[in-house]
C-alpha cells in the first residue's frame, strides 16, 4: 500500500500524540493512583432511609482527623444540607439514592460521582482550600432537578490531628424521613 | 434516472420534519437557560422540550437522513438499484410509526425522560415501544443495504468495491453491534419493567447496555459523515481523493473500535471496577489515529482542487475552494469545527480529567461541535448538493442557502465556547434554571449562559434558513435537469491497494471478538453480585 511520504510523517505524528496522552494517563492512574470513583458495592434502595448508615446521613471525624461524609441523594434534594470537612485531611465521601439516578457535583474541585439507587458510591479527596463550595445534581432527575444542591464548608480541623476524636456534626436527625 | 429517488426523499423529508420541531425545541431552550421570563417557560415544558430536541435530533434526524443517504450512494456507486426496495418500505414504515408514537408521547409529557432514557425514570410504554420500533426499521435498511453489496459482489468478481459503499458497510456494521445493546436494554429490561410485566429495573445495568450502543451511535453519525468528506465533498470542490486505501484503514479501524469503549461514558460511575473504565479508555484514545488520518487526507484533497485550479503558493489553494457553494463551505465549516470537536473528545475521554467536566455544560458545548455541527452541518451541506439532484428542481432561496452555514458557525461559535467554559466553572448540563437560589458560585456561570443564548438565536436562525431553502426547494423549485451524482476519483488508483481493508466478513467477526472482550466478563461479574433492582418513577 502506498502512503505518501507528509502523510507518512503525519500518521507517526499522530501516533506519538496518542502515545504519550496513553503513557499520561498510565502514569497518573498507575504512578500516582488517581482514579475515577469505582466503588463497588450494592444495597437495597427500598431500604435507604430506614439504613443504618444512609439513614442517618452525616459527617464523621475519625480520631486521625479524616472525615467520613454519608449522603443520601433523593428527589430534590442531598442529605445532610450543610456538610463541613476539615482542611488537608483525607475525606471520604459515601452515598447511595432510594429512588431514581443523581449526580454529585462539588463545583470547581474535580469531586464528581453518579449516584445510583442500588448501589454505593464511594470516593476520597481533600480540600486545601478552606471556604464554602456549592455542591449540584448534574444529573437529569425529573422536575426538581435544577434545585437540588447542597453547600460544603472546608474548615481548618478543630484542634490539631488526634485530638477531636469522633466529633459527629450536624444534620444527621433530619435523615429519617 | 435513480431509482430509489423516492425512498430516499422520503427519509430525508423525515429527517427535515425532525430537524425543524427540534430547532423549534432549542430555541426556547437557549432562551430559558438566559432566565429570560418566557410565558410558557416552567420547568416541566422545559425538560420535556429538551427530551423532544435529544431525541428528534441525535435519533431521528441523522438516522432517517443516513438511511436515505444510504440508499442513494448504494445505487450510484454500485451501478444497480437496490435490492427489495419493498422491504426498504416497510423498514421506512416501521421506522416512522415508531417515531410518531414516542414524539406523541414525548410532547404529551408522559416521557420526559431525556434521549438516554435512564431507568428508573420510567416512561410510558409507548416511549420504548416506538424507539424499539425506530431501530427494527433501521435494521431493515442494513439488510437492504447489505444484500444490495452481496448481489453486487456476485455479478462483479474480483472488482474493488466502491469507496462510499465500503464507508457505509462499515456504518452498519458498528450499527448491528452497538444496537445489540440497546435492544437487549429496551426489549429484555424497559418494556416489561414499564408494563408491569417486572417490578423492577437494576439502573446499573441499563446504563452499561446503553453506553454499548450509546457510543457507537456517535460513529454511526461520524461515519456517514467521513464517506461525504472523502467521497462528495473533495469532488464538489473540483479536486480528487488524496488516498484511497488510507480512507478504507480509517472505515475499517473505526468500525473496529467504535464499539469497546462505552464505559468511557461511566467513568465516574459506581459498581464499575476501574480495570474496565481503564481499558476501554485506551481504546478509546486509539480511535482518534483514524480520525487524524482523515484530517491529513481531507485537507490534502481541497489542495489537489486548490492547485487544479492553478494555485501555486502555500496557502493560497484554500481561496480557490467554492466558498460560495453551500454544498461546500458548510462540509468545510463542519471538518473545522470537528478538529476543535476531537480535542475536546480526548479531553472528555482522558481517565483523570473527566471528573472535571463529566455532565457540566462542557459536554453539551463538546457535543454541538462533533454530532450538532461536524455531522448535523455535513448532512445539511449534503442535502444543498443531493435534494436538487433527487427532486429535479433548482436549489430555491440560494442566498439563504449561501449565508446558511456560515450563521450555524458563529453561532455555534458563541454556544460552544460558552458552554465549554460554563462547564469548566462548574455549571451542570440538563439545568433548566442555573442560578441554585442565588449562590455567588452559580452567579459566574451568567455570562456564559447569556452569550449560549445569543449563538443559540443565531443558530436557530441558521436553522430556519436551511428549512426554508429544503422546502422552498422541494415545493416550488424551478424544474430543471438533475445533474448526475457523481464522486471524487482517487490520485493514485483504487485497485490492487491492501485487499484485506475490504474482507467484511473478516473485520465483522474481528469487531464482535471487541465488542465480547470488552462487555462479556464485566456484565457477567455485573450478573453475579447480589443486586437490588428499582421501581419506576416519574417525576414529571
Ligand atoms: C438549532 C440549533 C441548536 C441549538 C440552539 C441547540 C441547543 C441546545 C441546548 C440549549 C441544549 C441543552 C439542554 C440542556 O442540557 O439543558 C441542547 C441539548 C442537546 N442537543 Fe442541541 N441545539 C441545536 C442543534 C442540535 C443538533 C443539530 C443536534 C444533533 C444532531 C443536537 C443535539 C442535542 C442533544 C443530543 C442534546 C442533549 C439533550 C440531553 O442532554 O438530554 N442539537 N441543545
Ligand atoms: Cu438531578
Ligand atoms: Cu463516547
Amino acid at each position: 500500500m502506498h502512503v505518501d511520504l507528509y502523510e507518512k510523517i503525519w500518521m507517526y505524528a499522530a501516533g506519538a500524540i496518542i502515545v504519550v496522552f496513553l503513557a499520561s494517563m498510565g502514569y497518573t492512574t498507575l504512578g500516582r493512583a488517581m482514579q475515577p470513583p469505582s466503588h463497588v458495592e450494592t444495597i437495597d434502595p427500598a431500604s435507604v432511609r430506614t439504613d443504618e448508615e444512609f439513614g442517618r446521613p452525616g459527617v464523621t471525624i475519625h480520631e486521625d482527623g479524616s472525615a467520613t461524609v454519608v449522603v443520601q441523594a433523593f428527589m430534590f434534594a442531598f442529605l445532610p444540607l450543610e456538610i463541613r470537612v476539615p482542611r488537608g485531611r483525607d475525606v471520604t465521601f459515601r452515598m447511595t439514592s432510594p429512588d431514581v439516578i443523581h449526580g454529585f457535583q462539588i463545583v470547581q474541585t474535580n469531586g464528581n460521582t453518579m449516584v445510583v439507587p442500588g448501589y454505593v458510591s464511594q470516593f476520597t479527596t481533600r480540600f486545601d482550600t478552606p471556604g464554602e463550595y456549592l455542591i449540584v445534581c448534574n444529573e437529569y432527575c425529573g422536575v426538581g432537578h435544577h434545585v437540588m444542591s447542597a453547600t460544603l464548608i472546608v474548615e481548618d480541623a478543630p484542634g490539631t490531628a488526634g485530638a477531636s476524636a469522633g466529633i459527629e456534626s450536624s444534620a444527621a436527625t433530619e435523615g429519617d424521613r | 434516472m435513480i431509482h430509489s429517488r423516492k425512498l430516499t426523499l422520503a427519509n430525508f423529508w423525515v429527517a427535515i420534519g425532525a430537524f425543524a420541531v427540534a430547532s423549534g425545541m432549542a430555541f426556547m431552550q437557549s432562551l430559558s437557560r438566559a432566565n429570560l421570563d418566557l410565558p410558557f417557560r416552567t420547568a416541566s415544558v422545559y425538560y420535556m422540550s429538551v427530551t423532544a430536541h435529544g431525541v428528534l435530533m441525535a435519533l431521528v434526524f441523522t438516522t432517517f437522513f443516513i438511511m436515505g443517504f444510504g440508499y442513494v450512494v448504494a445505487e450510484r456507486a454500485l451501478g444497480r438499484p437496490i435490492v427489495s426496495r419493498r422491504l426498504a418500505w416497510g423498514s421506512w414504515w416501521v421506522a416512522l410509526i415508531g417515531t410518531g408514537m414516542a414524539a406523541a408521547v414525548i410532547l404529551w409529557g408522559r416521557a420526559t425522560v431525556l434521549y438516554t432514557f435512564y431507568p428508573p425514570l420510567q416512561a410510558h410504554p409507548l416511549f420504548y415501544i416506538g424507539a424499539a420500533l425506530l431501530v427494527v426499521g433501521s435494521w431493515g435498511w442494513c439488510w437492504v443495504m447489505a444484500r444490495t453489496w452481496m448481489t453486487w459482489k456476485k455479478a462483479n468478481p474480483g472488482v474493488r468495491t466502491p469507496l462510499p459503499v465500503h464507508g457505509m458497510l462499515a456504518t452498519i456494521i458498528v450499527w448491528v453491534l452497538a444496537t445489540i445493546g440497546v435492544a437487549a436494554e429496551v426489549l429484555i429490561l424497559l418494556i416489561p419493567w414499564s408494563l408491569g410485566i417486572v417490578d423492577t429495573v437494576d439502573p446499573l445495568l441499563a446504563r452499561t447496555l446503553f453506553w454499548w450502543f450509546g457510543h457507537p451511535l456517535v460513529y454511526f453519525w461520524v461515519l456517514p459523515a467521513y464517506v461525504i468528506w472523502y467521497t462528495i465533498t473533495p469532488r464538489i470542490a473540483g479536486g480528487k481523493l488524496f488516498s484511497d486505501p488510507l480512507a478504507r484503514l480509517a472505515f475499517v479501524m473505526l468500525l473496529l473500535l467504535s464499539t469497546p469503549v462505552g464505559f468511557h461514558h461511566q467513568l465516574v460511575d459506581p459498581g464499575v471496577q476501574a480495570g474496565w473504565k481503564l481499558f476501554h479508555t485506551f481504546n478509546t484514545q486509539l480511535i482518534l489515529f483514524p480520525s487524524f488520518v482523515t484530517a491529513f487526507t481531507v485537507i490534502a484533497s481541497f489542495e489537489i482542487a486548490g492547485r487544479m485550479k492553478g494555485a501555486r503558493g502555500l496557502l493560497n489553494w484554500l481561496e480557490e475552494l467554492p466558498w460560495g457553494d453551500p454544498a461546500f463551505s458548510s462540509v468545510a465549516l463542519a471538518m473545522l469545527m470537528f478538529a476543535v470537536g476531537g480535542f475536546g473528545g480526548a479531553i472528555n475521554a482522558a481517565y483523570g480529567m473527566n471528573a472535571m467536566v463529566h455532565n457540566t455544560a462542557w459536554i453539551q458545548g463538546h457535543f454541538h461541535l462533533t454530532v450538532g455541527t461536524a455531522v448535523a452541518l455535513t448532512f445539511m451541506g449534503t442535502s444543498y448538493y443531493l435534494m436538487p439532484r433527487l427532486t429535479g428542481r433548482e436549489l430555491e432561496l440560494s442566498l439563504l442557502a449561501r449565508i446558511q452555514p456560515y450563521l450555524w458557525f458563529g453561532g455555534m461559535l458563541l454556544f460552544s465556547i460558552a458552554n465549554h467554559l460554563t462547564g469548566l466553572a462548574g455549571m451542570p448540563r440538563r439545568v433548566y434554571d442555573a442560578s441554585y437560589g442565588g449562590s455567588e458560585i452559580a452567579q459566574q456561570w451568567v455570562a456564559g449562559t447569556g452569550i449560549s443564548a445569543v449563538g443559540g438565536i443565531l443558530l436557530f436562525i441558521s436553522a430556519a434558513c436551511y428549512v426554508a431553502v429544503m422546502l422552498g426547494t422541494g415545493l416550488a423549485g424551478r424544474r430543471i435537469d438533475p445533474e448526475p451524482i457523481e464522486f471524487a476519483e482517487p490520485l493514485q488508483g483504487e485497485n490492487g491497494n491492501a485487499p484485506i481493508l475490504d474482507r467484511f466478513g473478516l473485520w465483522f467477526i474481528v469487531a464482535a471478538i471487541l465488542v465480547i472482550a470488552a462487555y462479556a466478563w464485566p456484565i457477567f461479574e455485573h450478573l453475579r453480585m447480589e443486586r437490588f433492582g428499582s421501581p419506576g418513577f416519574a417525576p414529571f
